[in-house]
């Protein structure tokens, strides 16, 4: 009936112990909130069931938001244990629990927080950017979100019940096998990404047909915003690479759950394999999380520079090109696993290729600033940080591609800090620039200006601070995820400096919860009444701060890239033309139940509780046919009801 | 449903079938062996696969722009980069890292 | 707005199954990876005849018309698609009852896996089939099913090719070398 689950599972450590108490204290003040104000009707209404992806892109973030706490406190223990782990002292954390938090920290970040995040903006944006109403499929949308958010509750869920993986963010097997992991570790994490993946490779398909075939009439592909290209370039990323991952991630629990051999160091089976085909997609991952990001960037310089981008036609060659390219570099990962000098060459080659484009793009948008008159508002705040923090990352990237300096490099510090300059110098700020820059158009009312810039200047620094001792310490011979290392080393000052360093990324995050309070109770003075606060040149801008529900009650007609900004120029910014009948999706459920039964068959499976993982399975069925069999998907939004929203918003 | 289409679905059958047939053959009959085996039979798969794309799915009749057409090409250079790149990879480690 | 979703939908479908191609993909290489040089206990004309019985499954998806011939010809397919797995399973019993099953070693487990996808894929379809049968009956052919059905015969002749690369990959060229 419990399968292997038994009350040694709800055993956890004084640490563990303490994140349950703020989950479960979380949640008791989130549900006593939605009673008191009677809102539980209204979370259902209009959040949960909606098929509205401005309603799922803020969910996206909520729970990124969520899951960005859990992961940097992770990030702060682990800097708090490698401060004073040294010689006779062996820290406060055991060896395991070290090794599942740097495995959570990894797994949070990249699939919970990094992706979470830039799909939310995108969920909102896209439609928006290309004029349009809505995306390609609605309700598969829907069940995108749902399986991203199941996922993330197997991570928090293992904290509380069980334990997690401690098997690193990728998983290597001989050691994620049965033999060497038995617990339910490795289950949680396979299920927790399989799950998430699932939502991401739809998610993918869902933008790439939407961009291709939903733009407005006049918007060539050579006419859509920046944003919007990187992310058709992150989509079609998606939809091959995330196919892999499912196929990987399948031969794993297969090897775990029905003793097949694909990847047991006996028995024929091949744990390089997994290595190889992890990486495959691996690779692009990193690609998809950080497309996006440059798409922001290609927004917010050009406003914020008060001046077109620079050399259009180059950076989408330059995507392009990433794209293609992207495909074909997965071996550097592995440089040092046993590939001989001609394939470690072959695909060294080729990930210094992949830099040539990057640098394009770079250079573009620091010429798109020549020239420009400039507004450091707290979005270019953001892009700065990005420069010297990207371009850090991009270089010693290029630099472990020689595959004999990467003999040195690979797996040490200076790796660590390698991907933590391109991730957060590239993902993270980029998030934070959009955030700030679309804030006003999602939820109606700007950002406290002054507090904005005082996180950023502290995430900054407080970068710098946090990762170049660890570029230092990489040269030094430090390897990764360790726990403890001997004073002779002479490490330790250095890990210091990088715990301040994450402190100072603490202040930061702390200005930004302050500045969302304050920028709350502002709200009123705040408001964005025109809808356009920064004299923005893409078509969202041409809304009302936040949108109607169909977005656009006329289809703009495109005529030039920067529509919006064309538009303007011509003086042709309201269209007064005859308001029509608008077809929005109706609210469903199903996407909410898909979730839950996702739930149930991933815990039900990492648990053995084979009758509860039947349970979803079929639930998961049932309620895909019964949509399949739903022709009735659509309500009406009268010609009437859109004109009285429509002068509502003039007369504001 | 068009004279045409019903043309083309039975052309496809035929030569699907001539196509299979043909390889069943080769291999029972033992008609080849090693490399030009294995290239035979490639090209047999691959000749089956083109003239259902084309006979049955009709990926030939699509309007402009043809996305769908794209979208195939570029799904076959991304699985052949690492499909390929695979089977050299795990080639190549193998190679290099047996006991010789 | 109905020739726009069947457009959009076909599209996004046959983008799935493009993507669905990495997957069959990614298990084809390990297959190859894994299997040097095992022993197979094939029996190919088996296999040959399973393959002629899903193509011709997959070629009578390209007739659909009105309401009864329609519910003909998915009847046709879903006996058709039937068969086939059952040959399959037929195929897997046989094996492990002679001793070899995907615990037997890496090669065994990356062919029973990589033939299992395909069998997973045509036992949705033939749910699909049921489920469309079912909304044929009772509502006809309406834009909604027949988009349903545009959708059903790609994602089967999509599953024919694939099988064809398996028949070709595994049981052609394994017969030779096993």
């Amino acid at each position: 009936m419990f399968g292997r689950l038994n009350l040694e599972a709800f055993h956890q450590d004084v640490i563990e112990q303490g994140a349950d108490l703020m989950m479960v204290l979380g949640a008791i003040f989130i549900v006593a909130l939605l009673t008191y104000c009677k809102r539980w009707t209204w979370l259902w209404k209009e959040w949960l069931t909606s098929l509205d992806p401005k309603r799922i892109g803020v969910m996206y973030i909520v729970v990124s938001m969520v899951m960005l706490v859990k992961g940097f406190i992770d990030a702060l223990m682990l800097r708090a244990q490698q401060m004073i782990s040294v010689g006779d002292s062996h820290g406060y954390l055991t060896s395991s629990h070290f090794q599942q938090i740097f495995t959570a920290h990894g797994t949070t970040m990249i699939f919970f927080v990094a992706m979470g995040l830039l799909f939310g903006l995108l969920n909102f944006l896209i439609p928006l950017q290309i004029g349009a109403r809505d995306v390609a499929f609605p309700f598969v949308n829907a069940v995108s979100f749902w399986l991203f958010a199941v996922g993330a509750m197997l991570v928090l869920i293992s904290l509380a019940i069980g334990k997690f993986s401690a098997t690193g963010w990728v998983s290597y097997p001989p050691l994620s096998e049965l033999q060497y992991s038995p617990g339910v570790g490795v289950d949680y994490w396979l299920w927790s990404v399989q799950v998430s993946g699932v939502g991401s490779l739809i998610s993918g398909i869902n933008f790439f047909v939407t961009i291709l075939k939903m733009r407005a009439p006049g918007m060539t592909l050579m006419k859509m915003p920046m944003l919007t290209w990187t992310t058709l370039a992150t989509a079609v990323l998606i939809i091959f690479a995330f196919q892999v991952l499912t196929a990987t991630l399948t031969m794993l629990s297969f090897d775990r759950l029905i003793g097949t051999h694909f990847f047991t160091s006996d028995f024929g089976g091949n744990p390089m394999m997994y290595i190889n085909l992890i990486w495959a997609w691996g690779h692009p991952e990193v690609y998809i999380l950080v497309l996006p990001a440059f798409g922001i960037f290609s927004e917010v310089v050009p406003v914020f520079s008060q001046k077109r981008l620079f050399g259009y036609a180059s950076m989408v060659w330059a995507t392009v090109a990433i794209t293609l390219l992207s495909f074909g570099v997965w071996l550097h990962h592995f440089f040092t696993m046993g590939a001989g000098p001609n394939a470690n060459s072959f695909f060294g080659i080729m990930t210094m290729l992949i830099a040539v484009p990057t640098g394009v793009k770079i250079f573009n948008w620091l010429f798109t600033m020549l020239q420009g008159r400039v507004i450091f508002k707290t979005p270019m705040i953001w892009f700065l940080g990005f420069i010297f923090a990207f371009t850090t990352g991009g270089m010693t990237g290029v630099l472990m591609s020689i595959p004999s300096v990467d003999f040195q490099m690979h797996n040490s510090l200076f790796l660590i800090a390698h991907f933590h300059s391109t991730i957060i110098g590239g993902v993270v700020f980029g998030f934070f620039a959009g955030l700030t820059y679309w804030f006003p158009k999602i939820f109606g009312f700007t950002l406290h200006e002054r507090l904005g810039k005082w996180a950023a200047w502290c995430w900054i620094l407080g970068f710098f601070i946090a990762f170049f001792p660890l570029y230092v310490l990489g040269m030094m011979g430090a390897t990764r995820r360790l726990d403890h290392y001997e004073t002779a080393a002479g490490w330790q000052p250095l890990f210091v400096v990088a715990a301040f360093g994450a402190l100072l990324i603490a202040i930061g995050v702390g200005f930004q919860v302050l500045q969302l309070i304050i920028s709350i109770k502002q709200r009123k003075e705040n408001r964005d009444a025109t809808g356009d606060p920064w004299n923005g040149r893409t078509l969202e801008w041409s809304t009302s701060s936040p949108p109607p529900e169909y977005n656009f009650a006329h289809i703009p007609e495109v005529k030039e890239r920067d529509a919006f900004w064309a538009m303007k120029q011509a003086h042709q910014t309201h269209n007064t033309g005859k308001y029509e009948d608008i077809h929005v999706p109706k609210n469903s459920p199903l996407g909410f139940f898909v979730g839950i039964f996702a739930f149930c068959l991933s815990f039900g499976t990492i648990w053995y509780m084979w009758w509860l993982a039947a349970v979803g399975m079929i639930g998961i069925i049932v309620c895909v046919t019964i949509r399949l069999c739903d022709d009735d998907v659509e309500r009406v939004m009268s010609a009437h009801e859109v004109q009285h929203i429509e002068t509502a918003r003039t007369r504001a | 449903m068009d004279k045409q289409s019903t043309y083309s679905h039975w052309i496809g059958l035929f030569f699907s079938l001539a196509l299979i047939i043909g390889a069943y053959i080769v291999v029972i009959r033992q008609w080849l062996s090693g490399y030009i085996l294995i290239a035979a039979i490639i090209a047999l798969a691959l000749g089956q696969a083109l003239v259902q794309l084309f006979c049955f799915m009709h990926l030939h009749q699509e309007h402009k722009p043809r996305w769908n057409l794209m979208t195939f090409l570029f799904m076959g250079l991304v699985l052949l980069m690492i499909v390929i790149g695979s089977l050299w990879i795990m080639e190549n480690i193998n190679y290099h890292m047996s006991p010789s | 707005m109905t020739t726009d979703t069947h457009s959009k939908t076909i599209f996004g479908f046959w983008v799935f199954l493009m993507s669905d191609c990495l997957l069959f993909a990614s298990f084809f290489a390990t297959y190859f990876v894994l299997h040097q040089g095992t022993v197979t206990l094939f029996s190919l004309p088996f296999a040959f005849t399973q393959s002629v019985v899903f193509l011709i499954s997959s070629f009578a998806a390209g007739f659909f018309g009105d309401k009864h011939k329609t519910l003909a010809l998915l009847g046709f397919m879903f006996v058709l698609g039937a068969l086939f797995l059952s040959m399959m399973g037929y195929e897997f019993a046989q094996l492990v009852q002679a001793g070899t099953s995907w615990q037997t070693s890496g090669a065994w487990s990356a062919f029973f896996t990589l033939l299992s996808m395909v069998g997973l894929h045509a036992a949705v379809g033939l749910l699909w089939i049921v489920v469309l049968m079912l909304q044929i009956c009772f509502r006809g052919i309406t834009p909604s099913t027949s988009r349903r059905l545009a959708c059903l015969k790609l994602f089967w002749q999509f599953l024919n090719i694939v099988w064809v690369f398996i028949f070709s990959f595994v049981y052609l060229l394994g017969a030779q070398y096993g």
